[in-house]
C-alpha cells in the first residue's frame, strides 16, 4: 500500500544562496530505516524535479534518526534575486512530504 | 545536575522582525546569565547601510531601540549580559542609541561596539563569487562587504567587562560560542569543546524554532499556545553539554522533534558545518528528552576553523515590479490564464527575463505538485526584473489596467515595486580582518 511521506514524518526547510535543505525526521524512529530504504536521493531528485534543477544530496544522521537532502539549484536563484512568490522556498517542506512510499 | 557548575544563555530573538517580549520573559524569569538576539538576515546589512549612508546616526537594526528600552531596566538588576548583532550596518551607532536610552532611565551601563566586519574598502570587484563563479562586478554595483567574524571578535568586549555587546555581521552561533570561551576558559585549540558549543548556537540562534514555533501542523504535529511562545535558554555544563529549556507557563513545546529540526536546519554539510570559529560536525549529536519540555544534547564534535572568512556582498540588482489581481467562481483559472497571457503580450518584449506568471490557489507555490487544477479563488501574480523602477512599474500598471480591458470579474488589485539588493558571497584571507571595539558608558 501506498501513503504519503507525511504519514510517518515531519520536514522542515533551509535556504543558503540557491540551496534547498529539506530535513525528513520520522514520528517514530522505528520508521527511520524505512525511509533510508525507500527516500533515495534520486527518488527526490524526481519527485522534486520541477522544483529542483541540480544534483540532489542525501545525508544520513542515525543518532537522530533523521536524513537531510541538500538539493542545488532550487530557489529560482537564491531569496534576494528570486521572483517566486516564496523566494527562501520556506513551503517546500511540505512539498517533500507529498512523495509517496510503500507503507 | 542543578549543583553543577552551569551557564545559562537565553536566546530572546530569533530574526530582526522577531516577538518583543519572549527576550523580556527570559531576562525577567529565566535566570539567564547571558541573553542573545540574533537579528541580522542575508542581505539587512546592505539595507541598513543604505539607511547609514542617508544618516550617519542610523544604519543598525530598526528594533533596536523598542527591543533595548524594555530590556534595559531587567538587565540591570539582575546583572544579565547581552549580546547582539543588532548593530547591523553601524555598531558604534547602536552603543550610543543604547547609552541614550540608559541615561533617560537613570541606568549604568557599559556598552561595546565590536566593528571590522566592514571590508567594502577591501573589495576590487574582480573577486570571484562561490555561487556564480563570475567575478563580482558583474552583478552590479556594490553596495556592502561584509565579512562573518567569529567570536574572537566578541572575547575581548566580554574581557573587558561590557555588559552588552553589539555586532555588526557575526556568525549567528558565534554569539553563544563567545559567552562560552569566556566563562569557561575553551580556547580554539580546544576544537571538540568549539564544536559543541557551535551546535548549541545553532539550536538557539533562531529562539522560537527550536520550542515549537514554526513546527506546528494542527493536524499531527500539536503545539500549545504558539500565541504566547516561550524563546529557549540553554544550561551549558562545562564538558559542553547543554540542556534546552524555557520559562515556565510560556507557550510552546520543547521535544526531540523541535529539536531535531532545528539542528538540521539550514545546514548544508552536517560533518562540517563551517563558521568563523570551527569545522563542526553534527552528526555526532544525540538528543535525550530528560523532563518536561527539557531536552539534553549531548556530542557534537569539530575540528580546526577554516582559513578563510565568508563575506557576504551586497549589489544593486534592479528593481522587481510586481501585480496581483483576484478572480473567483466559475472559470476562474481560465479568466486568471487569459490576464496572465494579456500581461505577458504587452510587456515581455521590454524585460530581458522572462515574466514570472503565478496562478495562486493553483500552481504558485509548488511548481509541478499538486494536480494543477483550479481552486474556487485564483489570484494571479505578475512578476518580473527591470533595471529602472520606472519599467518595474509597468507589471502593476499593466495588472491594473486589466480592470477595464481584461476578463471578466477581476478584483482586488494590489502592485508594487521593490528595490533588489542582491547577496553575493567571496572568501577572505582571516589576516585582512581586523575586528575591534569601543565602550561606551552611561
Amino acid at each position: 500500500m501506498k501513503t504519503k511521506l507525511h504519514d510517518l514524518a515531519h520536514s522542515r526547510a533551509g535556504d543558503k544562496g540557491n540551496t534547498l535543505m529539506l530535513s525528513l525526521i520520522p514520528y517514530e524512529e522505528k520508521d527511520y530505516a524505512s525511509l533510508v530504504e525507500q527516500v533515495s536521493a534520486e527518488k527526490v531528485k524526481e519527485h522534486l524535479q520541477s522544483i529542483v534543477k541540480g544534483k540532489v544530496i542525501r545525508y544520513e544522521l542515525p543518532r537522530i534518526s533523521s536524513l537531510l537532502f541538500v538539493c542545488e539549484e532550487a530557489l529560482c536563484g537564491g531569496v534576494t534575486t528570486s521572483l517566486a512568490l516564496d523566494p527562501h522556498g520556506k513551503t517546500l517542506s511540505f512539498s517533500l512530504l507529498e512523495m509517496e512510499i510503500d507503507s | 545536575m542543578s549543583n553543577l557548575k552551569k551557564i545559562r544563555i537565553g536566546a530572546g530573538a530569533g530574526f530582526s522582525g522577531d516577538r518583543l517580549e519572549p527576550a523580556e520573559i527570559l531576562a525577567s524569569q529565566g535566570e539567564i546569565d547571558y541573553l542573545i538576539l540574533e537579528c541580522l538576515a542575508e542581505r539587512t546589512i546592505a539595507l541598513a547601510q543604505k539607511r547609514k549612508l542617508s544618516d550617519p546616526n542610523k544604519g543598525y537594526d530598526p528594533l533596536l531601540e523598542r527591543r533595548m528600552k524594555k530590556l534595559l531596566p531587567i538587565i540591570a538588576e539582575k546583572g544579565i549580559k547581552v549580546i547582539s548583532n543588532m548593530g547591523a550596518a553601524n555598531a558604534p551607532a547602536a552603543a550610543a542609541k543604547i547609552i541614550e536610552i540608559a541615561i533617560r532611565k537613570n541606568l549604568k551601563i557599559k556598552v561595546a561596539a565590536v566593528t571590522g566586519d566592514d571590508v567594502l574598502s577591501l573589495i576590487t570587484g574582480e573577486e570571484i563569487t562561490l555561487e556564480s563563479g563570475k567575478p563580482l562586478s558583474s552583478f552590479g554595483k556594490i553596495v556592502s562587504a561584509n565579512a562573518y567574524l567569529g567570536a574572537d571578535s566578541i572575547l575581548p568586549a566580554l574581557n573587558a567587562g561590557a555588559e552588552v555587546i553589539i555586532t555588526g555581521r557575526v556568525a549567528d552561533p558565534s554569539l553563544v560560542v563567545a559567552p562560552l570561551m569566556h566563562s569557561y576558559g575553551w580556547t580554539y585549540s580546544d576544537t571538540e569543546l568549539i564544536g559543541k558549543a557551535t551546535v548549541i548556537g545553532h539550536l538557539l540562534e533562531c529562539a522560537g524554532q527550536v520550542t515549537g514555533g514554526y513546527f506546528a501542523d494542527g493536524v499531527k504535529k500539536i503545539v500549545p499556545n504558539l500565541e504566547i511562545l516561550g524563546h529557549p535558554y540553554a544550561d551549558i555544563f562545562p564538558d559542553g553539554t547543554a540542556v534546552i529549556g524555557k520559562v515556565e507557563g510560556t507557550g510552546g513545546i520543547i521535544s526531540l522533534a523541535t529539536v531535531k529540526e532545528q539542528l538540521l536546519y539550514e545546514v548544508l554539510n552536517p560533518f562540517a558545518y563551517l563558521t568563523p570559529d570551527v569545522s563542526a560536525d553534527f552528526t555526532t549529536v544525540s538528543l535525550k528528552q530528560i523532563g518536561h519540555e527539557k531536552v539534553q544534547v549531548t556530542g557534537g564534535n569539530g575540528s580546526t576553523k577554516p582559513e578563510k572568512l565568508k563575506v557576504s556582498v551586497g549589489y544593486q540588482g534592479g528593481f522587481m515590479g510586481e501585480g496581483e489581481i483576484l478572480y473567483a467562481g466559475a472559470f476562474a483559472l481560465e479568466r486568471a490564464k487569459m490576464a496572465g497571457e494579456i500581461v505577458e503580450k504587452r510587456l515581455q518584449e521590454h524585460f530581458t527575463e522572462p515574466l514570472r506568471i503565478d496562478y495562486i490557489g493553483s500552481n504558485a507555490a509548488h511548481a509541478g505538485l499538486g494536480d494543477g487544477n483550479s481552486s474556487y479563488e485564483i489570484r494571479l501574480r505578475v512578476s518580473g526584473l527591470a533595471k529602472t523602477a520606472e519599467i518595474a512599474a509597468w507589471i502593476g500598471e499593466e495588472v491594473e489596467a486589466l480592470y477595464t480591458n481584461g476578463p471578466s470579474g477581476g478584483g482586488g488589485v494590489r502592485k508594487s515595486v521593490t528595490e533588489i539588493i542582491g547577496i553575493q558571497s567571496i572568501l577572505i584571507d582571516r589576516e585582512s580582518i581586523h575586528s575591534s571595539f569601543s565602550i561606551f558608558e552611561s
